[in-house]
Parts: C-alpha cells; sequence; structure tokens
C-alpha cells in the first residue's frame, strides 16, 4: 500500500483554460439515454438520420471509384474555398424548384449546411448579439449560435409558423433593452422540429419584418424538396436575392454522410463566408463535391428525391395513423406536409423530459422539447421522427410511447406532479446535450 | 495465459454510455498486459458467440439492471464460462441497496434510515397519506433514489418537503421502486476493494474523497472531468481512513462480494468524533477515466490492466 499525501485533481489538467462558452458542455444525463437509442431493440423516433439505403448505392459506389481512378489527382486534392465551379451551376438546377434564382458565384459550397450556418454567424454575430429563432428551433441551430455567444430569442409559431407579429414585438423589445438583433433565422418549410410550414402569405410577411427592422434573414431550407403533396415552396429567397442568406443542403435529398451544404448569399456577405470558410476548413472536400457533381449529371436525382418523398409520405402516415390510435386524450400533434418530424403536445403537466428514462426503458427513443429552447420551454413536448424506422417500427414505437405516457399520467396521478431532479432538469444551457449525436437514428 | 479474454460492454439500462466507456478503457488495460481480448455487447448474439468460440474468461462491466443484478452472471455460471465478479446471489443483495443496507444495518455498521416503496404502495394508498408518514418518520433534508442502478441517474436531494413529490417520480423513472434516505451530511468517500491481499483475500484500496463544485455527486459531476475534485488518497486521519478501509471490506464480506466491489460512504466528524455511514455497494464499479476504482487503483501506485488480468487469472483457476 502506498503512503501518498492527500492529493487533490479534477482529472483535466487544462479545466481553468477553457473559454466560458464551454461551461455548459458537460457530460448529459439525456445523452447517456440516448446511447441506448443506437441499439436495435429500440425503436428511435428521436433521431433525424435520412434513409439512405433507398439510394442507388451501386451507382454511387461506381461514381466514386470511377472519380478516383479516373480524376484522382483532382478529387483527392485541395479545392478552392468557394467549392467546386461545376457543382455551383448544378446548385442553381437543384434550387430551381423553390424558385432561387442566383449566379454561380453567389454560392458557397461547405462541409453540410451546419457548416455554412457557422459561417454566417461567424461573420455577423459577436457576443450578446440577438438571434430569433422559432420556438422551438433546430436543435443544431441553437448549438451555433450559443458557440458564438449571441441572445437567442425564442419567437412564437402559429400553425402558419413564424408569427410576424411576434418577431415585431421581440425585435422591438430587443432593441428597446439595448440589444443589437443580428440574424433572424427560419426553417419555413416542414420545420424541425414542428414539422410546420409558412404559407406564401406568412413568408411575404415575414421578410416583410426583416426587411423594415434592417436584419438578416437566414433562411434554412434542408427539406424544401420534400414535400408530401407534389408542390414545392416557394423559397423566401426567390423574392429577395440581397436581405436572404439561403442556405440548402444535399444531406436529406442525396446522402448526409456525403457532408455537402451551400449557402446563397448577396455578394459583400459571400466574399466574407468564403474567407471564413477558408479559415475554418481550407476547403470543402473535393471527393465528396464531385461526387455529388456526377450523382447530378449522371443519376436522376429528381427521380430519386420523389422516390424519398414517397418513403417518408408512408413513414409519416404509418406515425399519424398509429397516434390517431393508441395515443391518450390529451395529446395532440403537427401533421407535417413534408420533411421528418412532428411535434408532439402532451397533456397539461406532462413532461416529456422527465418521462425519457421510462420511455428508453420501453425501448422507444424521442428528443424531448428542452432541447430546441435554449430557455427551458418544451417540457409538455416532444419530437417524433418518422425519417429513418420502417413502418411497423414506426407502429410499435407508438404503441411503446402510448403505454409510456399512460404510465406517467399514472405518476402524474398519483403524484400530482412531475420529475424536476437535477440530471434531466429543462434548464440545462448546453441543448446539444438535450439530443442525441447525429449518427442516431 | 495466452487464451482470449471477452469483456461484456453496453447493455440495455440508462448506463450502457459508462459500461461502453468502462470497457473500453479495461479492455486497453488488458491489451496492455499482453492479452487477446474483445469487447462485446450483450444482445440476441452473444450466446453464440460465447458459446461457438468460448474465451477463457469474461469480464462482465454492466452496469445496471442486467448487469449488476447478477442476471449475467447467473447465465455465464450457466454456460460454465469463468467470469470476473460476485456470484449472482451476492449480486442481487447488493443491487438492491435496501437489502444491501439492511444486511450491513445487522453487522452493526450505521446506515442512513431509510424506506423503500414501490410506486404501487403509493398509487393504491395515496401518495400524500404516505408520504406525510414517511416525513414523520424521517425528517428532511432526505435523498431519494431508484432502489436500484447507479451512475446516481434519478437521485435527488430533499430539502423542501415541496420537493418530496418531484423527486419521488424521478426515482420512479428508473425503477418500479424507490429508498427514501435520510441524508447524511458530510465527506463523500468510496472505498474500492479488490481481492488481491494474501491468498487473494480482499484488500482495502486508498479512499477517495469526492468534492462535486456544485455539491451533488450527479450525473454530470461524475463523468465530466473538471467539475469534480477527487481527494486520493481522502484527507482523513489515520484511524479514519483506516476504519473506512473496515466498513467497505465488511461491506464487501457480509454480502458476500467477490473479486472487486465500491463502497460508497459518509464521514461526518473526521477529525473529531468520526461517524461512518454505509450508503450502497457497487459490484460493477465504474471503470472511465473519471470513475473511483481507477482511480484508487492508481493511488495504490498499481496498474490498471496488471489488476483486472490478475483477477482474471484466477476467476480462470476457480473453473
Amino acid at each position: 500500500m502506498t503512503n501518498l499525501e492527500p492529493h487533490g485533481s479534477r482529472l483535466d489538467p487544462w479545466v481553468d483554460s477553457y473559454a466560458a462558452r464551454t461551461h455548459g458542455m458537460t457530460a448529459s444525463e439525456i445523452r447517456a439515454l440516448f446511447s441506448v437509442a443506437s441499439r436495435p431493440e429500440v425503436v428511435s423516433l428521436a433521431g433525424g438520420m435520412p434513409f439512405v439505403q433507398a439510394l442507388p448505392l451501386d451507382a454511387i459506389a461506381d461514381t466514386i471509384a470511377r472519380l478516383v481512378r479516373e480524376r484522382g489527382a483532382v478529387a483527392l486534392q485541395y479545392c478552392n474555398g468557394q467549392g467546386d465551379q461545376r457543382l455551383r451551376e448544378q446548385i442553381l438546377d437543384v434550387m430551381a424548384p423553390v424558385g432561387v434564382h442566383a449566379h454561380p458565384d453567389d454560392v458557397v459550397i461547405t462541409a453540410g449546411s451546419q457548416m455554412a450556418l457557422d459561417l454566417v454567424v461567424r461573420v455577423f454575430c459577436d457576443p450578446g448579439d440577438v438571434v430569433l429563432v422559432e420556438a422551438p428551433s433546430y436543435v443544431g441551430a441553437l448549438g451555433v449560435f450559443r458557440a458564438y455567444e449571441c441572445d437567442v430569442v425564442h419567437v412564437a409559431m402559429d400553425e402558419q409558423g413564424l408569427h410576424p407579429e411576434a418577431l415585431r414585438e421581440a425585435i422591438a423589445t430587443a432593441r428597446a433593452m439595448g440589444k443589437t438583433p443580428k440574424l433572424i433565422y427560419t426553417i419555413p418549410s416542414f420545420q424541425n422540429p414542428g414539422g410546420i410550414t409558412q404559407g406564401p402569405q406568412r413568408r411575404t410577411e415575414i421578410l416583410e419584418v426583416a426587411r423594415t427592422a434592417g436584419i438578416l434573414l437566414l433562411e434554412d431550407d434542408p427539406y424544401g424538396l420534400l414535400g408530401f403533396d407534389g408542390e414545392v415552396p416557394r423559397a423566401i429567397r426567390a423574392d429577395d436575392s440581397d436581405a436572404v442568406v439561403y442556405l440548402g443542403s444535399f444531406s436529406k435529398t442525396i446522402a448526409s454522410g456525403l457532408r455537402v451544404g451551400w449557402a446563397v448569399a448577396p455578394h459583400g456577405v459571400r466574399e466574407k463566408l468564403v474567407l471564413a470558410a477558408e479559415a475554418a476548413t481550407l476547403c470543402p472536400s473535393n471527393l465528396t463535391q464531385l461526387t455529388v457533381s456526377e450523382y447530378l449529371a449522371t443519376q436522376p436525382w429528381m427521380e430519386q428525391i420523389k422516390n424519398f418523398r414517397e418513403v417518408y409520405r408512408e413513414r409519416r402516415d404509418a406515425l399519424l395513423e398509429s397516434m390517431t390510435a393508441l395515443m391518450p386524450a390529451g395529446t395532440t400533434w403537427t401533421v407535417p406536409g413534408g420533411g421528418f418530424y412532428s411535434w408532439v403536445t402532451l397533456a397539461p403537466g406532462l413532461d416529456a423530459t422527465a418521462m425519457l428514462p421510462r420511455a428508453v426503458a420501453a425501448l422507444v427513443a424521442y428528443v424531448p422539447g428542452t432541447g430546441f429552447y435554449v430557455d427551458g420551454q418544451g417540457r409538455q413536448s416532444l419530437r417524433l421522427s418518422y425519417c429513418y424506422p420502417e413502418p411497423d417500427r414506426i407502429r410499435e414505437g407508438v404503441r411503446r410511447l402510448a403505454g409510456v405516457i399512460e404510465a406517467e399520467l399514472e405518476v402524474l396521478a398519483t403524484f400530482g406532479t412531475t420529475s424536476d431532479h437535477p440530471g434531466l432538469r429543462s434548464d440545462r444551457p448546453d441543448t446539444s446535450a438535450s439530443a442525441p449525436a447525429p449518427n442516431l437514428a | 495465459m495466452s487464451e482470449r479474454v471477452v469483456i461484456l460492454a453496453g447493455g440495455l439500462s440508462a448506463e450502457r454510455d459508462i459500461s461502453i466507456r468502462s470497457g473500453r478503457r479495461v479492455a486497453e488495460a488488458l491489451r496492455d498486459t499482453g492479452l487477446d481480448v474483445d469487447v462485446l455487447d450483450v444482445d440476441s448474439t452473444l450466446l453464440a458467440a460465447l458459446t461457438g468460440d468460448p474465451p477463457a474468461c469474461v469480464i462482465p462491466l454492466l452496469h445496471g439492471s442486467h448487469g449488476e443484478d447478477g442476471a449475467i452472471a447467473e447465465v455465464l455460471e450457466a454456460l460454465g464460462l469463468p467470469y470476473v465478479g460476485s456470484t449472482p446471489a451476492s449480486a442481487r443483495l447488493a443491487y438492491d441497496k435496501a437489502t444491501a443496507k439492511t444486511l450491513i444495518g445487522r453487522a452493526g455498521i450505521a446506515t442512513p434510515a431509510s424506506v423503500s416503496l414501490p410506486h404501487a404502495t403509493f398509487r393504491d394508498l395515496g401518495a400524500g397519506g404516505v408520504l406525510d408518514a414517511i416525513i414523520k418518520r424521517l425528517p428532511l433534508p432526505l435523498v431519494v433514489k431508484p432502489a436500484q442502478g447507479g451512475s446516481a441517474l434519478g437521485v435527488s436531494i430533499v430539502r423542501r418537503e415541496s420537493e418530496l413529490s418531484p423527486a419521488m417520480v424521478g426515482a420512479f423513472a428508473y425503477g418500479e421502486t424507490a429508498l427514501i434516505e435520510s441524508f447524511v451530511e458530510g465527506l463523500e468517500i468510496a472505498v474500492s476493494v479488490v481481492d488481491i491481499g494474501p491468498g487473494h483475500t480482499p484488500l482495502a484500496l486508498p479512499a477517495v474523497e469526492i468534492r462535486p463544485d456544485s455539491g451533488f455527486y450527479d450525473y454530470t459531476a461524475r463523468y465530466t472531468a473538471g467539475v469534480t475534485e477527487f481527494i486520493v488518497p481522502a484527507d482523513l486521519p489515520a484511524s479514519v481512513a483506516s476504519a473506512v478501509a473496515d466498513v467497505a471490506l465488511a461491506a464487501h464480506s457480509i454480502l458476500g462480494l467477490r473479486d472487486w466491489s465500491r463502497a460508497d460512504l459518509i464521514v461526518r466528524n473526521a477529525t473529531t468524533t468520526p461517524e461512518i455511514w454505509f450508503l450502497e455497494t457497487n459490484v460493477a464499479p465504474g471503470m472511465t477515466e473519471t470513475s473511483l476504482l481507477p482511480q484508487a487503483i492508481a493511488a495504490a501506485e498499481m496498474e490498471l490492466g496488471l489488476v483486472v488480468r490478475g483477477l482474471t487469472e484466477r476467476a480462470i483457476t476457480r473453473r
């Protein structure tokens, strides 16, 4: 046995060196629960993984092999920071259905649109600047805003999405407090997590609020081509090329693993985005850019998107039909017209975060609503994803979840309250810890 | 020893992530000693993997149900495979916190007063009346925790009566039975016991004192490097250090534990009139970068890999 003197350790020699913005980056009980969701026994309605199995994998394999074999010296080399010229031209075709018309020079290709989002915030926001977002909003965007120490303000939505009057009021309130609103961040089509789509009139109103206030509108549109009724919502950027930065992605329409997205920005903004991109990553992956470019050039990509729509519509229907049949009274949900998600609101008094351990024990997973807010809202809600599980698994997952909610109602009836224990408290500062890792279904 | 060792890690409990990290760490440590190590999850392919190519020894590093409740050990017994850790019967005793406290208390070791009740009791009798009765018997502050399970999942400290109901619900989220225990203020001490003494007798490793910045050693404080200070060996007078070691050894012995365990204790009045309170013991202690047993092994100037290898070799010989 040793005779060592008592010695204190925090097991991390850099604990006093971290930036203040990392203080919320801690181990999370919620994140730990999501690790169970990766097991096949669990029906995960949590993550947003696209169903890439529906892709023509052999064709993509041939494309990549051919690229390396025939153009390896280019594909495996650096490219310029703005991205491949031909792909930028092709992206114009991809955006045409949503009404976005631009010049290839307006396009900046990034490592997924998440990277574009990061670059826009990096270019526009100083610590303390206000970013106005939907209530609720995409957890990955909230993580970026937090990383740049922005002051995130949630703005109410109704069945038409972001509410213009509430947006106007939020801007006025922020300015009255001496703060500087810099961005309005919105996902107008098949919103994540709400599943809501802004109608044409609403888009016009939101754009008008942004223009009047002189605040840049950041339009995130990963799901715009994945509407189930065949119509493609017209992007806000289609009506204003100066007031809007548009973010697009191949993650949902081709493959998330390729990590190819883009931003379309006015000239001055684009120049800065390119420089910021070079500082961040030098350039996007040439191999995956050229893969996407070849895919677009040689494969019936629009037909494939139609195929994705059918896959996701069948799954959406399985989710909605089984929720209608099985969910306890008092549970409501949105009916998405496209995209990946439905937003479920539980009966009053229930707490979706506190319920998560019981759900995981019952082998079903979801994302608690608190992950989509920076301020502890969303306790009564949860996000269900239907993009990845097969329809029968979705039905089984809803059956399990309905049982969990019934059990939680019984606990609520017994104790008259829900849990508030610290590990699952809803005001945790780091929202990213409240959602599964990207590679979880 | 040149045969293959299998570490079981993962499982379906809420502590899956911790188990995977424990398994990965122990696997690396064992490989450094020259062993051939595979890490397997506990799923429908496991039995075929274990019977198709039986390993020399299995090391279950599963936390929570199916790991610490003796179920996996029971299966390994049935398969006739040597394994590191406690027998199923002993694991079951330790896994249920109320049972362990009763047995330890009978041996004259102090353990906080407690009540263990299933959710059905509150539902059938009415939560208000039952909680009133509990509050009368156990004055605040209290600790409410699931009767089974670890990593502080579902654990709350209750300082006001209004916090009791939410705390109960929090515990029931992780299991059907909750343990309500008097909160004992004092130094939080963990003492690991490993059967590596002379003749494979249990040896208490240096005590670890836990000082979470938040004041509560919850999941975040356990698994986030930097937010908890660990004092190793614990800053205790020699007589108290010896006494906590004795309590941990006694718990190991009373519950019939084997190979390794970790006792969680509270020490009050360490420098005046010391009191040692037993809280619970763990038969599958965590082995992550921030876990307590590896810190105790390091403080004893031992190597994690060699310690586990020694236990593995012993498990093989007792086949």
